[in-house]
């Protein structure tokens, strides 16, 4: 619970801060909320030796009506997330999920650009982003290029975020009225999901998995079967189709595969109904 | 002497301690430092078993700020101790105590052993060396649980042949106990598994001791529960005079039975400092703990019932397989032996066996933890009366009810079957309390509702009538068992010449809240307000004798010594103000903190001008001593007997195999209640303990013996917001073995809700054929063990 000795920038604008990563290249950490970054260095499981804070970029923290979409800054708190009005009426799957990331001092300080660049497969905000067909902003030294989330996460922990980019917003296509849905399924309140499936039903139906494989992932096994027209049920039979789901002190792959069939069956009742 | 019976004993009363904790006023030992203080960093054996072939400090050593690195081997010949780690309860004559030393010398037998320290400039410093330090292993096979330390294939310790440490047993009539099973009508075997548990008090340990190179003293602050037991002990390890050593336990946040031990960061703190002349630290991290600090748990238990036709139980049957880790740490091998009596819980059982076996395993020591060896008990009793009662065919109450002791009527001084005398019992009512309150028979027509409608989400409501030994300990009943102490306590009470008073307790809080019990007893009893009253502890220099804080001990026994010291005082103070009043002290009436001549009202005398009269002692009887100041030690004649019910309700989503804790109500009997918030509060704390042992913690292992969840990452320790909002109820039973007729409460939640738990989730599912579970009830054991109950 020691972290090894590193050396601190902190970044008053979004190009300072590619500008440190252009300079330290592997070896700096873009630092945002640092729930998730802190607790691996104290573990020594990272040791990155140069901390780039981006915390203080105030200009990134927003939540904005993008015409079709909304646009979300990536240095927002999952706190502002959890109780925007915009997102009630535009993304509720999206407000809800935040409400469900750890404790509330972990949403207090956590940033949903921090949490979605980390990419962790346990994590909640990527399956809510892979379900509603959202997407990111990044920005490097050669300007801004926008990734789709179903394109972004690439390895476990890894992203499609070059080394020299930062994210920098994230926007949600607006589907008021559509049917939501997401099934957590953990032992306690502030953990990681053992299984989570977020649902949204707009005519189509996206559907992603949390902690069923070394990425946060699209249920393509359900959403290829829903749009062959099978019923809930037999799309739900098939949810683990396709994944390798991790095995640990909570669950076996057997058991992680059941959970994915049964959430899923209820996320998609839930966001049908 | 009177018991308490008025004024502020008895109220709710907000603890006079919290403001200080919870605004950081109160200094735990991290937040303590002494100038030129020097951290110790702990090179820790990543191995189970193995042989140390080298260990290189060169890189660490010549790192910025470090100071010194030795390795065990050094350290060893350095001479600074002159007896190994203290086990303060050799349980039989030919019980095994290999030799414990602070660091391990040439064999590692657990991971987290220490094998090298560095000591630093800084905290970081010294956790940077410490990676640097290069520790050659040539590997051993481990033992990594009860079962392979039975199997014997391999030995925990390399020069063992056996990995068995003692056997103990407790059989008062073998065949009496043969004829019971023979004779029965009924016949249950059960076996539980009692995992091990990582405590996990909200303060982690840590050291801070401080030298004087002239004079020849040393100061250990330590995050402990016992510092006078520690004064002892690190006189005995290391040779320091014991006048020369004194202990401060300053703001301690939590035990749990984790700081009642001897450790190797406390021996290696106090004579690093005296060696370097400068004072050493040591914070153990979080991850750290589930090392460096011993384990709770850790037991193979097998239970046999024998009852008659009607489930009236003729026998009990109990061995249980212990694992004492590697090593003998300071009461090891005597936790099981504390459940031992009371394997037949509160129930009247004319033959009853009980044997043990301890077992070494490569895997870290363990100890006392919140219960120690009761919850246990309490368990597997509890458990096999739900399994007896499915197997005579009546309801998990009925099968209790007709087995009370005292056929459910109030006694007192019943002598039990595990040759204890219980100090007094009163089962029926308190049942009644709770199944009233739970309003059981509702709850039974919903479980039935849910089982006709098929319904996925199943109830189950579990029982438990738990009674517990506590109020460590009549010194006597100590020495019977081999115990290395005694169990008295020592109360002083003294008036400053203001009319202010100041108490010296013998046992020292680790959140407690002695500071506000201690207060309300000696208001009363001297007619005073709490306010007007200081309670000083915790430091071997201000409160030099003491047994401390373990065994739910610290009101049934330190608390009656002040309430007696009380006494005492206001005896002297009846004799001084008679003096004054030209009155006879047997005329004098004490009320309201005044001495008052009977017949004339107006003829008195507040007992603080008395007090200082005594400071004075202008005019004090012939041949007095001045001052008012009074000292009891008291051992008590027994130990104290809490019991209660508690009704557990699940609802067990047999879908996903969640199980969801829906209400918990808890009637407890804990005698006379000196602050009922405190114990709410420990109600409360105790019934959560007890439950994150049934759905959620466990300290596993895998076959090399690695701990694999030793953080709060994997090791899950509920929150809040896992539990329900607890109900607690009440029956008072008042102890007939110490004046003030109250009982411990401590470890009373502990004791009785895992088993209350359990025989809910056990419930529920029995629709599907489940008859037993392990704990903890994760969601997906109670899946899998539904899916193998239906096929």
């Amino acid at each position: 619970m020691i972290p090894a000795s590193f050396d601190y920038v902190e970044a008053d604008s979004a190009a300072a801060a590619i500008a440190a990563l252009a300079q330290h290249g592997d070896e700096a950490k873009l630092l945002a909320g640092g729930h998730s970054l802190i607790p691996l260095m104290k573990f020594r499981l990272a040791a990155p030796s140069v901390l780039v804070d981006i915390g203080r970029i105030s200009d990134l923290s927003y939540i904005n009506d993008g015409g079709d979409h909304v646009a979300i800054g990536a240095l927002t708190r999952h706190r502002a997330v959890e109780t925007s009005d915009m997102l009630a009426s535009e993304a509720p799957l999206l407000k809800h999920v935040a409400s469900q990331v750890g404790d509330p001092s972990v949403r207090h300080r956590g940033t949903i650009g921090g949490s979605l660049a980390h990419g962790d497969p346990a994590s909640d905000l990527p399956a809510a982003l892979l379900a509603l067909n959202g997407s990111m902003v990044a920005q490097g030294p050669n300007g801004e290029r926008v990734i789709p989330a179903r394109e972004f996460f690439t390895g476990f922990l890894e992203t499609a975020l070059a080394a020299d980019e930062m994210l920098t917003e994230i926007r949600i296509p607006k589907a008021a009225g559509a049917g939501w849905s997401y099934q957590k399924f953990n032992r306690r309140a502030q953990d990681w999901a053992i299984v989570g499936v977020a649902a949204v039903h707009n005519g189509s139906t996206g559907v992603a998995l949390v902690n069923m494989g070394a990425t946060p992932i699209v249920a393509n096994s359900v959403e290829s079967a829903l749009a062959g027209g099978a019923s809930i049920a037999d799309a739900a039979a098939v949810a683990a189709d396709g994944t390798e789901p991790p095995e640990d002190l909570n669950a076996d792959a057997e058991y992680r595969s059941h959970l994915a069939r049964v959430l899923v069956e209820r996320a998609l009742t839930e966001a049908q109904s | 002497m009177t018991a308490v019976e008025s004024g502020v004993v008895g109220t709710p009363m907000v603890r006079k301690e919290d403001p200080k904790l919870l605004t950081g006023e109160g200094k735990y030992v991290d937040d303590i430092h002494a100038h030129g203080e020097l951290w110790m960093g702990m090179v820790r054996s990543t191995m189970a078993h193995a042989r140390i072939t080298n260990v290189d400090t060169a890189d660490a050593a010549a790192m910025p700020g470090v100071h010194a690195v030795y390795t065990g081997a050094q350290l060893q010949e350095m001479g600074l101790w002159i007896a190994p780690l203290p086990c303060a309860w050799v349980v039989t004559e030919d019980m095994v105590n290999p030799p414990h030393y602070p660091t391990a010398i040439d064999e590692v037998r657990h991971v987290g052993e220490i094998v090298a320290v560095v000591l630093a400039e800084t905290r970081y410093g010294a956790a940077d060396a410490a990676e640097q330090v290069v520790v050659d292993y040539e590997p051993l096979p481990a033992v990594a649980s009860i079962e392979a330390a039975r199997d014997g294939g391999a030995t925990a310790h390399s020069d063992h042949s056996t990995n068995k440490a003692y056997h103990w047993p407790l059989v008062p009539d073998p065949e009496a106990l043969d004829a019971a099973f023979a004779n029965a009508t009924h016949t249950i075997k059960a076996e539980f598994i009692q995992q091990r548990l990582i405590p996990a008090a909200m303060e982690p340990r840590g050291v801070l001791a401080i030298p004087s190179p002239h004079g020849g003293d040393v100061t250990l602050y330590s995050s402990t529960q016992v510092p006078h037991i520690l004064k002892v002990m690190v006189a005995a390890t290391t040779g320091i005079p014991e006048h020369k050593i004194r202990i401060v336990a300053p703001a301690v946040g939590g035990g749990f039975g984790a700081k009642l031990n001897v450790n190797p960061d406390e021996l290696l703190a106090v004579t690093l400092a005296n060696k370097l002349g400068r004072p050493v630290r040591w914070t153990e991290t979080r991850s750290e703990a589930a090392f460096s600090t011993h384990q709770g748990r850790g037991q193979l238990q097998t239970i046999e019932l024998a009852s008659d036709a009607d489930g009236k139980l003729m026998g009990c049957r109990v061995h249980v397989d212990a694992d004492m880790g590697a090593y003998m740490m300071l009461i090891t091998p005597g936790v099981p032996l504390l459940g031992s009596f009371l394997y037949t819980g509160v129930y009247a059982v004319p033959a009853f066996g009980f044997t043990c076996d301890g077992y070494f395993t490569n895997l870290t020591p363990t100890d006392a933890y919140r219960g120690a060896g009761r919850p246990e008990a309490s368990y597997a009793i509890e458990r096999a009366m739900d399994i007896l009662a499915l197997e005579v065919g009546v309801g998990p109450d009925e099968i209790r009810r007709r087995n009370y002791l005292g056929d459910g009527q109030p006694f007192e001084n019943l002598e039990t079957p595990g040759s204890l005398v219980f100090d007094s019992g009163n089962y029926g009512p308190n049942l009644d309390a709770a199944l009233d309150m739970a309003k059981y028979s509702e709850l039974r027509a919903e479980q039935q509702r849910r089982r006709d409608a098929g319904d996925t989400k199943q109830l189950g409501i579990g029982l438990c009538t738990y009674v517990e030994i506590c109020g460590l300990a009549p010194s006597r009943a100590l020495g019977g068992l081999n115990y290395g102490a005694g169990g008295w306590e020592h109360g002083m009470v003294r008036f400053l010449p203001t009319g202010m008073v100041e108490v010296v307790s013998g046992s020292t809080p680790h959140g407690q809240g002695h500071e506000t019990s201690w207060s309300m007893i000696v208001a009363d009893k001297l007619g005073i307000d709490p306010a007007q009253v200081t309670v000083l502890h915790s430091d071997t220099a201000i409160s030099p004798l003491g047994l401390d804080t373990y065994g739910s001990r610290s009101l049934a026994v330190g608390g009656v010594a002040i309430a007696m010291a009380c006494d005492k005082v206001v005896e002297k103070a009846r004799l001084i103000a008679a003096h004054q009043m030209e009155a006879n002290p047997d005329d004098l009436e004490f009320a309201g903190g005044s001495f008052t001549v009977k017949g004339s009202p107006d003829k008195t005398m507040p007992i603080q001008a008395v007090a200082f009269g005594a400071f004075t002692a202008h005019d004090l009887p012939d041949g007095m001593e001045p001052n008012l100041q009074e000292q009891v030690t008291y051992d008590p004649a027994n130990f104290v007997f809490p019991f209660g019910t508690h009704v557990a309700v699940v609802e067990v989503d047999t879908v996903t195999g969640e199980t969801n804790l829906t209400d918990y109500i808890a009637i407890d009997d804990c005698g006379n209640q000196i602050n009922p918030l405190i114990v709410e509060g420990q109600v409360h704390g105790g019934i959560v303990q007890g439950v994150a042992q049934a759905l959620w913690e466990e300290a596993a292992y895998d076959a090399d013996g690695n701990c694999k969840n030793p953080s709060f990452l994997d090791y899950l320790v509920p929150s809040p917001a896992e539990v329900p909002s607890i109900v607690t109820g009440f029956t008072t039973t008042p102890s007939t073995t110490n004046p003030l007729g109250v009982k411990g409460v401590g470890e009373a939640g502990t004791i009785g809700s895992a088993a209350a738990v359990i025989n809910a989730v056990c419930d529920a599912l029995s629709p599907y054929g489940v008859t037993d579970i392990e704990m903890p009830a994760t969601p997906r054991r109670v899946w899998k063990t539904i899916q193998e109950a239906q096929s």
